[in-house]
């Protein structure tokens, strides 16, 4: 343990820019470096992304370690675990966070265990615990029923973290730091996928993960029609549509939109439940919303505990009148 | 094509979340009293992968359960959807690991099985959430690994399989053996059949211990975790809901949004 030192932060780019998870991570991460004492790092692993270590820097790290390799174009397991362990290696963090998106939460375990430690992934909350200066790592687990606090006492203590759980610093470019360049020293020959097609699938309008207003409809829609209503309702308020499952297993509207445990995790400003009861596999994908709003003709209905206001009543009576009135008072 | 599929035990995640209960005391969650245990759901998806591949070109689906107390009518539904095999890890030394220990045993004892072409596991399991099991088991076998897949064709050696991505999906082929995990994009998992349920009636699933796959009781379960868990809680719900009413339906929709804007929510 006294050999490693620092917190680092793995930043994921996309479209020649810093994504917006690794800035959070790296506002979270300055906070546990500063906890500690110690210094906060981040590192840029792929193809022509040199250039953005300044934009690390000027969102807090001291220092960036850059693996720049045409190899590392595309995200593959292989090579992206190769390249870290190197870095991990070769910096010997006491801390490292990744985001929880397609890439950390891949590659966070699989780099863990290269390295004989664990991660925690998903988390909503690390903290430096006073005493062991050990990092409490907090998560939902059963499907957002509970939380749990873990720690590791194997090093470095890896943990991968929600979008929008921890908070940026103001991008500051006086900030000064240093750039590494490491070497991955990659032998293409222990890459062992080939990346064949990048397919977008931006559905019209707003990436569920990143609407501020989610409409999400329920076994009670009744069809794939009613999905029509949820998206004006959404195109109005700028949002985007999600489903429960039901709706989804009976092809009422597209598996990608599922909110819920085996499905998305959002949080948006504004969740408006229509015509959904509210398990506990449906919250555990929206219980991190700001405000949760509930369209329910079962007054028993469990949304109602999670909601903040609700109606009650048929949702074919109430969205239309909603929407209307909401189109006046927005117009206005 | 052998496929191996990692399926668990859980606490049914469809409880009503009110009989969600922990236990301050051993920092374990209660089993809600009448609730009978379920096959993880997502687990329930990489069984519907692996049939899907058995559908299209034949093969044997081993199921591989980790856990005490294993009801066997529950863990035989991979049986009854239409897997070949089933194989349960139980035994106390297995009992509390976490995602390090609990692949150290699952690797273990498919390295026994010997001949596996793809292994698949759900994408994580509904009560620790932990996502990280397959990555391990790919780890220690030295296997290449892709997660959260949701569709998976094989040819010539093979597979093809789609990944999901946080901007739509990749398409990315592998040489077998493969470790894939499943995310629940792969499509419902199929009810089972009658003639599934008669034959998983018939079926006595093998049981297996530590030293069966070759392992210290050191090794695996609570013995061999690296990670600690130093708490389990419920976390508070905030507010009480304002029901907003009216004297119709519509008129209360109105109020809503009335109060949606007074309350700065738009």
């Amino acid at each position: 343990m006294s050999e490693n030192k620092g917190v680092m932060v793995f930043c994921e780019v996309s479209q020649g820019k810093l994504t917006s998870i690794a800035t959070e991570l790296l506002g979270g991460g300055r906070k546990l470096a500063d906890d500690l004492g110690q210094e906060l790092s981040a590192v840029l692993v792929g193809s022509g992304v040199s250039g953005l270590a300044q934009e690390a820097i000027a969102f807090g790290a001291n220092k960036v370690y850059v693996v720049d390799n045409p190899l590392l174009k595309d995200y593959q397991t292989d090579s992206y675990v190769i390249a870290m362990e190197k870095v991990v290696k070769q910096v010997m963090p006491q801390i490292l966070i990744l985001g929880q998106t397609a890439i950390g939460r891949d590659l966070a375990p699989r780099l863990a265990f290269r390295l004989n430690t664990v991660a925690s992934l998903g988390c909503l909350e690390l903290a430096i615990d006073p005493q062991s200066k050990l990092m409490l790592q907090t998560k939902p687990v059963y499907g957002g029923n509970a939380q749990a606090v873990f720690v590791s006492a194997t090093f470095p203590q890896i943990a991968t973290v929600r979008a929008k759980a921890m908070t940026p610093l103001e991008r500051d470019q006086s900030r000064k730091g240093e750039v590494v360049t490491i070497d991955a020293g990659l032998d293409p020959s222990a890459i062992r996928t080939r990346v064949l097609e990048k397919v977008s699938e931006k559905l019209e309008g707003i990436r569920l993960e990143d609407a501020k207003v989610v409409v999400c409809g329920g076994r009670g829609i009744g069809g794939a029609e009613g999905f029509k209503q949820l998206e004006e309702l959404a195109k109005l308020l700028n949002g985007a549509v999600g489903a429960t499952r039901p709706p989804c297993d009976n092809g009422w509207y597209p598996a990608g939109a599922q909110i819920g445990l085996t499905g998305k995790i959002i949080t948006p400003d504004l969740y408006i439940a229509i015509a959904l009861s509210g398990s506990s596999q449906h919250m555990s994908g929206c219980s991190g919303s700001k405000v949760i709003v509930a369209i329910n003709k079962d007054a028993e209905a469990n949304i109602f505990r999670e909601a903040r206001f609700g109606v009650v009543g048929d949702w074919k009576k109430v969205l239309p009148a909603l929407a209307s009135k909401l189109k006046e008072l927005l117009a206005g | 094509m052998n496929m191996v599929v990692c399926i668990k035990q859980v606490i049914d995640p469809e409880a009503p979340p009110a009989s969600f209960k922990i236990d301050p005391a051993t920092n374990k969650v209660v089993p809600p009293p009448g609730v009978a245990p379920v096959v993880d759901p997502y687990a329930e998806y990489a069984v519907e992968a692996a049939l899907k591949i058995k559908d299209a070109k034949g093969g044997k689906v081993t199921a591989v359960s980790l856990g005490t107390n294993l009801t066997r009518d529950i863990v035989k539904k991979p049986l009854a959807m239409g897997a070949d095999e089933l194989i349960l890890l139980e035994d106390g030394a297995f009992d509390g690991g976490d995602s390090w220990s609990t692949a150290y045993a699952l690797a273990m004892t498919i390295k026994k099985l010997g001949e596996y072409d793809i292994i698949l596991c759900g994408r994580e399991a509904s009560d620790w959430n932990a996502g990280q099991v397959g990555s391990a088991i790919a780890e220690i076998l030295g296997l290449p690994s892709i997660t959260l897949v949701k569709k998976i064709d094989i040819a010539d050696g093979k597979a093809r399989v789609e990944r999901v991505t946080d901007e739509g999906y990749e398409v990315i082929e592998v040489s077998l053996p493969v470790l894939i995990t499943v995310s629940h994009e792969i499509g419902e998992p199929r009810y089972p059949t009658i003639k599934g349920i008669m034959a998983a009636k018939k079926k006595e699933p093998v049981v297996w211990k530590p030293a069966d796959i070759g392992v210290e009781a050191s090794q695996v379960g609570a013995a061999g975790r690296r990670t600690k868990l130093l708490k389990l809680f419920q976390p508070v719900r905030g507010g009480k809901c304002e029901i907003v009413g009216g004297e119709s339906p519509e008129e209360a929709a109105v109020n809503l949004a009335l109060k949606l804007r007074e309350n700065k929510v738009l």
